[in-house]
């Protein structure tokens, strides 16, 4: 396919912004086309967000917005200048384990690990929304997040755990 | 992803200023379609104009007894909203019926409207396509055409339009209220999305430098009898082969008025005045509803691996219709279908 690059600036121009992230304060300047995903990983070295798909397919990449689960494979970060963000890495309080992640552990979510950051902030946001009540909700409103292990019914155990629910 | 310029628009007036100064620029506002596009280089704009910071996210009830709903409230604002719960459950059913959480918390209402097709060709550049590259053909129709169009499409086009949530505004008739450099003017919902033709590149009637600003919902609702049924190839988390919105006003077993959408089969949520003529002052019964979808899927063709939706298709508005006859909707969360 012929490309026309004709009206393309050979180098971005850089935007500037601020972003909360687990608590620390960034300044920060990038390329637009930077994504929060790339950000925390790359830039940030926050590695615990994962990079499946990057299309928005499987949600490996979810973090929490001003405490709503998204995927930030699917964001350019200046559309988030001065957002309030958590990652996997935010999650746990003076070296204690967030409730999800310690459920996680109990209920052995997970086989290879590598949709759980993804799974357990996606968990939290769902806790946060207070829509599901039944496994049937849950795995409903957990259905953005795929494990290709196949971990599921451990998974619901985990979030039914933290819910209080068993 | 090429190379762009980014932009914030202050209020809706500097939004419209800054599309009309470049037509190669975008406006951002979920971002989940438009980014992923623009990753596999379909979309390639040379300037995105974010317009997050517009005062577009607000529901709010009009004097009239509908609704008027900006255009980036997101869906899942929108699907929880008391009064869309309440008053327009069609509407918060299909949304919940579409993508995830995570998705449905960025999607704005207004890029809903806006999605592009999920034709596999219209996402790989590798191949021809006519609403990705005009002239260039169309693979689908001798290709992988199993989430294909079998009503309305052209031999230039068969993508569907993947919304679920348009198909509940479909029967809502919804009223698109938009603003460009010539004014503001409202389009029915109807009239918005297009069929292919011979210019699938345009999905929707939305002159270029235009945006939407707001979704209104008159007020009839069909609260009490609707329903949104959607099959797909998983339970959660896919598109439409197939899905109906309905909304019954039933008085006694009569029907008094009857709207029937589907989605998952043209490139437009597919109404019929015909088929909703076959129920008008009609008994609710399932020769009735047999009588509807026949007269709705009448002009229905298919293609090597679509042609399965045909029947789908008929069985799933004679099943939606008794759902919502019998005020016993598809629920979102429990994939049974009564």
């Amino acid at each position: 396919m012929s490309t026309n690059l004709s009206g393309i600036a050979a180098l971005p121009d850089l935007v500037q912004l601020t972003l909360t992230i687990n608590g620390t304060h960034h300044d920060l300047k990038l390329d637009p086309r930077t994504t929060l995903l790339d950000l925390v990983r790359e830039h940030l070295d926050l590695t615990g967000t994962k990079k499946g798909c990057d299309q928005g397919q499987c949600g490996a990449c979810t973090i929490l917005v001003d405490g709503r689960r998204i995927n930030s494979c699917l964001t350019f970060a200046v559309m988030y200048d001065g957002a309030m963000i958590t990652t996997i890495e935010g999650l746990s309080q003076d070296g204690t384990l967030h409730p999800l992640q310690q459920a996680f552990i109990d209920q052995d979510a997970f086989q290879c690990g590598y949709c759980t950051p993804g799974q357990i902030c996606s968990a939290v946001g769902l806790m946060a929304e207070g829509r599901a009540r039944t496994a049937e909700q849950i795995r409903e409103l957990m259905s953005g997040n795929i494990c290709r292990c196949g971990a599921y019914t451990n998974i619901v155990a985990a979030i039914e755990q933290a819910m209080g629910r068993s | 992803m090429i190379n762009f310029k980014y932009a914030r628009a202050r209020d809706v007036a500097d939004a419209v200023r800054l599309i009309a100064e470049d037509p190669a620029a975008k406006f951002v506002a979920g971002g989940t379609n438009l980014i992923d596009l623009m990753k596999m280089d379909v979309e390639r704009p040379t300037k995105v104009i974010d317009i997050n910071r517009l005062p577009l996210n607000q529901i709010e009830s009009t004097p009239n007894g509908g609704l008027r709903i900006g255009a980036l409230v997101r869906n899942t604002d929108l699907a929880y909203h008391p009064l869309v719960e309440r008053h327009y459950p069609v509407l918060a059913s299909a949304i919940m019926a579409g993508a995830s959480q995570q998705l449905r918390n960025m999607a704005s209402t207004g890029g809903n409207l806006l999605q592009r097709t999920r034709c596999h060709y219209f996402y790989d550049t590798a191949t021809p396509c006519n609403k990705r590259a005009p002239g260039s053909g169309c693979s689908a129709i001798q290709g992988h055409n199993r989430m294909h169009a079998i009503l309305g499409a052209s031999d230039r086009c068969i993508a569907v339009h993947p919304s679920d949530m348009c198909v509940a505004l479909a029967i809502l008739e919804a009223k698109i209220h938009v603003t460009g450099a010539a004014g503001d003017r409202v389009i029915a919902f109807g009239d918005f999305h297009r069929l292919p033709g011979d210019a699938p590149q345009r999905d929707t009637n939305l002159d270029d430098g235009e945006i939407i600003t707001t979704v209104e919902l008159p007020a009839q609702g069909f609260g009490k009898n609707y329903t949104y049924l959607k099959i797909r190839d998983r339970l959660s988390y896919a598109f439409a082969l197939v899905s109906v919105a309905v909304g019954l006003e039933l008085n006694g077993g009569i029907i008094r008025e009857g709207r029937l959408a589907l989605g998952g089969v043209a490139h437009k949520p597919w109404r019929d005045p015909q088929a909703e003529a076959a129920l008008r002052g009609q008994p609710a019964n399932v020769e009735i509803f047999s009588r509807a979808a026949e007269a709705l899927l009448l002009d229905a063709s298919g293609y090597e691996h679509n042609r399965f939706k045909i029947d789908l298709a008929r069985r799933c508005v004679v099943r939606a219709l008794t759902q919502a006859a019998a005020g016993t909707p598809q629920l979102q969360s429990s994939k049974k279908i009564a």
